[in-house]
């Protein structure tokens, strides 16, 4: 196995190119866990911890450039009100050491279902910034997930961030796992409530071949806001409507039985967590629309 | 303080350059750090900061590494080995097979000698060794076991009693003539012990109310965090030396040597940093496997698992299948039980034997009941070998007779404490097995106790900032805001054997040292007694302080050149070696005492008349008197004794009704739980874990109180989330890493406050009872009470899963 240590985005870009089979690694929390398990030898590493620009992040507009290897640590810290649902998964991201080393790269290459940021990134929506020697593409993250640990990059791309649009309204986030910390998800599900576009995305981890959407319960839950005009007069979603949104994102998923739980667990968990989490970021967003309707005219 | 050799120093030509070092204890003080006080740990403060030398840091120039390869099937023939391609891989000095096994012991094991060290012909269990290899750099090893071509041939799997002992059973060991094949009913059985006392069919005449249920415990593993490891280095005279963490050095030695052809003095044994153990280093590991590539390439060679081979590379909990039947009439009182309790042993004996002998004698709890109709048996499967862990035996028991003992007392509509307590027992209670509890057993007072603690307040999540996660199920997953939480409170209380019983003679050896250095009286305590995280090492030389009045004590590392002093298991240590090393200081002080009698008898007539105790450096009069400093008595003299130190002798187990003194002590812990349970997702928050134990004396309460913690987190897991998972079909392993396998955090670990009884026992060194067991029996059925208080389920089966909560 050879080690590949480029010191610049430049180099890395190149040695990537020279070297397609090359996997990246930065924080390694994932890629050292299937080289110490024999899961994978690949012939080369390419070590990404000396292009600094990787671990920063910025923001222009209404958009978040997200570094590839910003720790979760530090999206917890410090991205918490531009990218609430992000920062509540990485919370749930492993250990605090992990999540000192980890970023959402990390789970972007590796693309398993079972990583935390993907059902947050679904929901909040965004882009990968996929660059090559080639150039620079943008790849949607609703196009990003192709199967089972398999994405969207060409084998010389490298990710250079995520550019993730601020939340315009509440996120949220949740994991059933079979211990109260540091577990790989049984399921997950994000859901973030677009006010502006008045849309509502979702994300589903561990419950089929990829991180997915529930777009039919989405554009139901959509077509039901609108339809009650509840945007404008704030009130809570009629119990009917959440269940019939709990009900699309079990139906949404296609699980399996495997060693940390049952199908029909899964299926049964989404529906829980999607109709709680809806109540959550709605009376968030109710709540936030009545201050405004109080605040004295200016 | 000790001093280490690091990685980075050069080393000498032979010894080890990590290997273990003595720790020297000072108190500097007077008559400080003696029994009674919590003096802390020698090696902690190395522990905790990362310099501790663990087994697996242990290094030697020129080293080779040994790697172990395993069968990737269950149950299958070997039709062929090809070891060629392997050999002729760079960098590879030996591999071995069962052919190169150089004598005709070519089987161990702790007391039917049923494993083979490598396997020859057959496997029996996913992961069984098949072949050895030894190369001068891991991963080479590991690549070239790769390239060893096995051909199996699969053979029907034997996972459970229908398949174990139905019509046309396969038999896992064929013409088996070990002492328990006998009398037991099938081949596949390992062992049976029946309890009959009174009249069980009689008695249940009388019930009002019979309650029967069938329970289910899940396989948890000993999780311990330092892999097995060891070092073995080929010595000039033919031997060998190694050093190893395990539970036992002198049952070790008595497997290892006769497979190398080798007396037992040739195989020199020493005890590396052992990073726990809870039974799992009862069973040998690499040792003998170590040995033989050592003594095959003349080079030094060391062994260590990783996390997936560790759970291939130790013995698990007995999973069990039990059935009970409880009966009481309409005043709480028992009446009768009967039951049934089926361990799955699989594919080896390990500790299978005396795992039955405790689930029978102890499978009715601390209760007092006349008429018992009881049977437990052991089985032989093609599942992971089942040995020695924490409980061994009484864990599975406690969790069904305590689930029982609440159905009765909801049958009866009484308070499941006022239930228990009217049926506990107490000193003078008659066991099943016809021995009298002859030492205090305060069940009652222990769950009076739990019972009276004031509960956790309700709703803690709770903040001025909405629901603080870490404080619910699910916690910082995010998975409630309080939604569908619902408290739930659970009691429990257990009985677990303390020592080696049925006849066993347990003995434990310490030798003691006294001697003047720089101008102080100091003493030194060797045993072999393997410190695993118990404490040991703090408590000896609590004991030599007390009983010879020295301060500093030096604790020489554990090895074979000192007589056995038994396993680190069965709550025994603090008992056997500790009473060891009490019986041997008491032995040096009379020596002392003689020399001081001769120097200065004449002197002062109090020397001749008075008892004579050993305090702060001198020796007094039980008056207080000092008569002489030690360093003047002792002068040049050195006194050196090595003793052996047995516990009351037990008798075995009749092998038709039960019956006989088998047991040394028993030792009794109660628990009272505090869940909140997330009813629509089935997730568990243990909110608090209450424990009252009895421990006849505390050594050190600091350390009982961590033991019995630690205890209590232990049954948690395997309450609500550890379980290795067998395939049904394959008998495969299918979660061997930490990914998978999981144990509590600190985020699952709840509030553990510890009511600590001393009812001292009288037969017992200081009247201790074994602290390390007891905690871990009631804290499982406690958890499970609660949850099932909380859910209104049955649950019958542990661990609890979530989907088992929900019904999905």
């Amino acid at each position: 196995m050879d080690f590949l240590r480029p010191a610049s985005w430049q180099e890395a870009l190149a040695a990537k190119a020279e070297h397609p089979s090359a996997v990246p690694i930065a924080g390694g929390t994932d890629v050292m866990v299937e080289i110490n398990f024999d899961h994978r030898r690949p012939a080369y590493l390419l070590d990404l911890n000396r292009v600094g620009e990787l671990a920063e992040w910025e923001t222009a507009g209404d958009i978040v450039r997200l570094g590839a290897s910003v720790p979760y640590t530090r999206i917890m810290e410090h991205l918490r009100r531009e990218l609430p649902g992000l920062a509540l998964a990485a919370h749930t991201v492993a250990s605090p050491q992990i999540r000192n080393r980890g970023g959402v790269g990390g789970n972007l290459g590796t693309a398993s279902p079972a990583g935390d940021a993907h059902p947050a990134l679904l929901a909040g929506g965004g882009e990968v910034e996929a660059v090559s020697v080639r150039g620079t593409r943008m790849i949607p993250i609703d196009d990003f997930y192709l199967g089972v640990k398999r994405n969207a990059l060409a084998p010389d791309e490298l990710i250079r961030a995520v550019h993730l649009r601020k939340a315009t309204g509440p996120q949220q986030f949740s994991k059933v796992g079979t211990r109260n910390a540091m577990v790989i998800a049984v399921c997950a599900f994000g859901i973030a409530l677009h006010p502006d576009r008045r849309t509502v995305r979702t994300g589903i981890g561990s419950a089929a071949p990829t991180p997915i959407r529930a777009t039919a319960a989405e554009e139901f839950l959509t077509a039901a806001l609108d339809e009650g005009g509840l945007w404008d007069n704030g009130k809570p979603v009629p119990p009917a409507v959440a269940r019939q949104f709990a009900d699309l994102v079990a139906a949404a998923a296609n699980p399996i039985d495997d060693v940390r739980g049952t199908a029909s667990y899964r299926r049964h968990a989404l529906a829980v967590m999607a109709r709680r989490t809806l109540g959550w970021t709605w009376e968030q967003y109710r709540g936030e629309q009545q201050e405004e309707r109080n605040q004295p005219c200016a | 303080m000790s001093t280490h050799q690091t990685r980075t120093e050069p080393a000498a030509a032979v010894a080890p350059g990590r290997t273990p070092t003595s720790l020297t204890q000072g108190t500097g003080g007077l008559t400080k750090g003696g029994i009674g006080e919590s003096t802390l740990r020698p090696d902690g403060i190395l522990k905790v900061t990362g310099e501790f030398a663990y087994s697996s840091d242990l290094w030697h120039e020129d080293m080779l590494w040994g790697y172990t390869l395993r069968s990737t099937v269950a149950h299958a023939t070997i039709a062929s080995i090809d070891t060629s391609e392997a050999l002729a891989t760079s960098g590879v000095y030996a591999v071995l097979t069962y052919d190169d096994l150089p004598t005709e012991v070519k089987h161990y094991g702790l007391e039917i000698r049923d494993t083979p060290v490598l396997a020859h012909g057959k496997v029996r269990h996913h992961g069984e060794p098949v072949a050895l290899v030894a190369a001068d750099h891991p991963e080479t090893a590991r690549r070239a076991a790769a390239k060893i071509r096995v051909e199996y041939e699969d053979l029907p799997v034997v996972t459970d009693e229908a398949s174990a002992t139905g019509p046309g059973a396969v038999l896992v060991h064929e013409g088996r003539d070990d002492h328990h094949s006998g009398h037991v009913p099938h081949p596949n059985i390992v062992h049976r012990q029946p309890i009959v006392r009174g009249d069980a069919a009689a008695a249940a005449a009388r019930a009002d109310v019979v309650v029967t249920g069938d329970y289910v415990f899940g396989m948890q593993d000993q999780a311990f965090l330092g892999p097995e490891s060891g070092l073995a280095v080929p010595a000039e005279d033919g031997g060998v030396d190694l050093y190893v963490a395990t539970q036992w050095l002198h049952s070790d030695l008595r497997q290892i040597a006769p497979v190398l052809g080798l007396p037992e003095k040739k195989v020199r044994m020493t005890l590396s940093g052992v990073g726990g153990a809870f039974g799992g280093r009862e069973d040998l590991s690499m040792q003998i496997h170590g040995c033989l590539l050592a003594l095959r390439t003349g080079k030094p060679v060391k062994i260590v698992y990783n996390r997936f081979e560790s759970f291939f590379g130790h013995v698990h909990r007995h999973p069990a299948t039990l059935h009970y039947e409880h009966g009481a009439t309409r005043d709480g009182k028992l009446t009768h039980v009967r039951c049934r309790i089926v361990l799955d042993g699989g594919a080896y004996a390990s500790a299978s034997p005396a795992v039955v002998g405790n689930a029978a004698s102890l499978s009715i709890g601390p209760y007092v009941v006349e008429d018992v109709d009881i049977e437990a048996i052991a089985l032989y499967t093609n599942n992971p070998p089942c040995g020695a862990m924490r409980g061994f035996g009484a864990v599975q028991a406690c969790f069904a007779y305590e689930a029982q003992m609440d159905r009765v007392a909801a049958e009866l509509g009484m308070d499941p404490v006022e239930f228990r307590q009217i049926n506990a027992m107490e000193q003078g209670t008659v066991m099943p097995t016809g021995q009298v509890v002859d030492s205090p057993a305060p069940v009652a007072e222990l769950l009076r106790r739990v019972k009276a603690r004031p509960l956790p307040p309700e709703r803690q999540w709770e903040t001025t900032e909405g629901a603080d996660v870490r404080a619910l199920p699910g916690g910082l997953s995010n998975t409630t805001h309080g939604e569908g939480v619902v408290r739930g409170v659970g009691y429990a209380v257990g009985i677990k054997n303390v020592g080696f019983s049925e006849g066993f003679d347990d003995y434990s050896t310490a030798r003691v040292r006294m001697e003047v250095v720089g101008g102080e009286a100091v003493a030194t305590v060797h045993t072999a007694m393997a410190e695993v995280g118990q404490g040991g090492v703090t408590v000896h030389a609590q004991i030599a302080r007390s009983e010879l009045g020295v301060t500093q004590v030096t604790i020489a590392p554990a090895d074979t050149q000192v007589g056995s002093a038994g396993s680190t298991s069965a709550s025994r240590q603090t008992y056997m070696t500790g009473g060891a090393v009490k019986n041997t200081c008491e032995a040096v002080r009379e020596k002392v005492l003689d020399i001081g009698r001769r120097r200065f008898g004449t002197y002062h007539p109090a020397w001749a008349t008075a008892e004579l105790l050993l305090e702060n450096g001198r020796v007094v009069t039980d008056g207080g008197e000092a008569l002489a400093d030690l360093a003047d008595v002792l002068d040049g003299e050195v006194v050196d004794l090595e003793l052996e130190f047995r516990h009351r002798p037990t008798q075995a187990f009749d092998l038709r009704t039960g019956q006989g003194n088998g047991h040394v002590q028993y030792s009794f812990a109660a628990h009272r739980a505090v869940v909140e349970v997330d009813t629509e997702l089935g997730l568990v928050k243990v909110v608090e874990l209450a424990c009252a134990q009895d421990v006849g004396k505390a050594l050190n309460p600091l350390s009982v109180v961590g033991q019995i913690q630690g205890g209590t987190t232990q049954g948690l897991g395997v309450a609500v989330m550890e379980e290795i998972v067998v395939d049904p079909v394959t008998a495969k392993v299918r979660n061997p890493s930490f990914t998978d396998y999981l144990i509590p955090t600190i985020l699952d670990t709840p509030t553990i406050p510890v009511d600590v009884l001393e009812l001292a026992d009288a037969h017992a060194p200081y009247g201790l009872r074994g602290v390390g067991e007891a905690p871990t029996l009631s804290a499982t059925p406690a958890v499970l009470a609660a949850i099932r208080q909380a859910t209104g389920l049955e649950l019958n089966r542990t661990p609890v899963r979530p989907e088992h909560l929900t019904g999905s």
